[in-house]
């Protein structure tokens, strides 16, 4: 065994962070980072020092460093890529070993990887963009409270995507109007309604009144209808412990679901709230607010496929990723790649949806993946064809501002879903037969055939912000 | 033309899950659903309930599910014998998929009388 001595002083990252010859173990928790440096710094040194910061290391050597084995705890940079079609920034491959978090904690991986380092002034900017969580720490995260299957089986809803709308307008109504808004939309044939993700307990609804009108709301369409139907009560509040009183009181009124604002919320409260959920046979729908601000900047934050891998292990049965199609940031390939991300055991490494590592789920539960935001009948097809089966379509906008009112448009967009997978199913190719086939569902149904008369205009075309990167 | 006029009046509709929102189906669209449900590797089965208790998380099975059917005459004239031995119940065909433990296809296709 070779001895140490103590050399006081600051020593380049690189001699003690930069391993190219490292092969990553199958427990290693493997990151990376889009780097863009300060001019002058060479990429090896700048890939130690993110290695460095986010592991074991700091500015300057300490003695107390001896005491342990840092040749075991330290991150290690061991690759560098270029960034197709961008010659200032390039990726940097970093391995850290399993030890350096706590179990069941994926508070603790980020305050690791995506603390200190994103100030470090020898970088310009830092972008977290993909993540490979081993096995061996996903076994410790209790992950979904229900999961895809055991939600389609509480709910009875099989063969297709489920369909739900955020009421609207999203902040004003009386406790008792907002209830009526839901009773419309449930009894039109939507599964589910939402709150708007800033809907928490204003003075004008306070959350007590809000869940008990909606409680009724959800009770009365299931009788009518003989369909089971859900409202996602916000239980996201200023403290964790009005959080729970809140979910109490929403399982208490009837409702087979609550919703929390993961990241405002924060991850901490997130894993309690899910632990709950699981503890209560509670759904739980995530929505995703203040994302764009942390993952919509292509060189520096975090890439929401990595939220939403977070997301995952802390636990939500809902996760909003876009629409693709809609009013919101969303590029198709991209978001394919994290859904992915959410509903299957295993996602290998695809850098055509910007997937960089083979990621194994192992038995996690898989994650609806929520598309919300500025769709409409038309874009149904897409829709079905984009997300399949085991995902939630949102039509907010889409139900509510139907000529009719709420009901209508409700069974507009239930008819349009189900023909579009009834279509499907019959091996039609249905974004391109979108016309043919909503225009035959609408000869059974006045309703449909209004609300393609009234959207028919809307389309939301803007180039994404942030891109894959291809050369 | 007075704003009442263009707006009309959305009944409520009892409804039994996937597909409810859609004209019955012809023999032939029948076919179709079951060809999708074989062709995805599913396992066809056939369940039915009266319709006082089309709420109920499980309906009668009929026989067993058609583990290795791939011909879609038999599994519609199970259908059919399904339906000839209790005419007043929903009948409803599922696709059982065994790697997610769920369903992947489920709609009624007789709807009985309560």
């Amino acid at each position: 065994m070779s001895v140490k001595t103590y050399d006081a002083g600051v020593k380049e990252y690189r001699d003690m962070y930069w391993t190219p010859d490292y092969v990553p173990l199958d427990t290693d928790l493997l990151a990376c980072f889009k780097c863009t440096g300060q001019p002058g710094v060479p990429r090896e040194e700048v890939a130690a020092a993110v290695a460095a910061e986010s592991s074991t290391g700091t500015w300057s050597t300490v003695w107390s460093e001896l005491l342990t084995d840092l040749e075991y705890y330290k991150g290690r940079a061991y690759r560098i890529e270029d960034v197709p079609g961008d010659s200032e920034s390039f990726y940097a491959f970093i391995a850290y070993p399993i030890d350096l978090f706590e179990e069941g904690s994926v508070v603790n991986v980020l305050t690791s990887l995506v603390g200190n380092v994103f100030g470090f002034k020898a970088l310009r900017h830092l972008r977290l963009e993909d993540l490979r969580f081993p096995i061996a720490y996903i076994k410790t995260c209790g992950g979904p409270p229900a999961g895809i299957q055991l939600e389609r089986d509480r709910l009875n809803k099989y063969g297709r995507p489920l369909l739900g709308a955020t009421i609207k307008p999203k902040l004003g109504l009386s406790a008792k109007n907002y209830g009526r808004a839901v009773y419309e939309c449930l009894r039109g044939g939507l599964d589910m309604t939402k709150d708007d993700e800033n809907v928490n307990s204003q003075p004008f609804m306070r959350w007590r009144d809000r869940f008990e009108f909606v409680g009724e709301a959800i009770q009365k369409a299931q009788q009518e209808t003989g369909e089971r139907k859900g409202h996602y009560l916000n239980v996201t509040a200023a403290t964790p412990e009005e959080m729970y009183k809140r979910a109490e009181f929403a399982k208490e009124v009837g409702s087979p679901i609550m919703m929390h604002d993961f990241l405002t919320g924060g991850f901490t409260a997130n894993t309690g709230l899910a632990n709950w959920c699981r503890e209560n046979g509670m759904l739980l729908h995530i929505h995703r607010a203040m994302h764009a601000v942390i993952d919509r900047h292509p060189k520096h934050g975090i890439h929401f496929r990595v939220l939403a891998k977070c997301l995952r292990l802390s636990g939500g049965d809902h996760l909003h990723t876009g629409t693709v199609v809609g009013k919101l940031e969303g590029d198709r390939a991209s978001t394919l790649g994290f859904v992915d991300q959410l509903r299957e055991s295993f996602v290998p490494e695809d850098r055509s949806r910007g997937v960089f590592f083979d990621q194994d789920w192992g038995s996690m539960p898989g994650v609806f993946a929520v598309a919300s935001g500025g769709i409409h009948v038309w874009h149904m097809p897409a829709l079905v064809t984009i997300f399949g089966d085991d995902s939630m379509l949102q039509f907010g906008g889409g139900t509510q501002g139907h000529p009719w009112g709420n009901a209508a448009g409700a069974a507009a967009n239930r008819v349009a879903l189900e023909a579009s997978v009834k279509a499907r199913n019959e091996g039609r190719e249905i974004e391109k037969e979108a016309r043919d086939i909503l225009a035959e569902a609408a000869k059974h149904s006045p309703e449909l055939a209004i609300a393609m008369e009234t959207w028919k205009e809307i389309k939301f075309e803007f180039d994404t912000v942030d891109k894959l990167d291809v050369g | 033309m007075p704003f009442q006029s263009t707006v009309g009046d959305y009944q409520t509709k009892q409804t039994l899950e996937t597909f409810g929102f859609l004209p019955p189906m012809s023999q032939q669209e029948i076919y179709d659903q079951i060809a999708y449900i074989i062709a995805q590797g599913w396992t066809p089965a056939i369940e039915h309930v009266h319709p006082t208790k089309s709420m109920d998380d499980y309906w009668t099975m009929w026989k067993l599910p058609f583990f290795g059917e791939t011909d879609l005459g038999n599994v519609a004239a199970e259908l059919e014998a399904c339906h000839r031995a209790y005419p007043d119940h929903h009948v409803r065909m599922t696709g059982y998929d065994n790697y997610t433990q769920s369903q992947g296809s489920c709609f009624v296709v007789f709807e009985g009388r309560a």
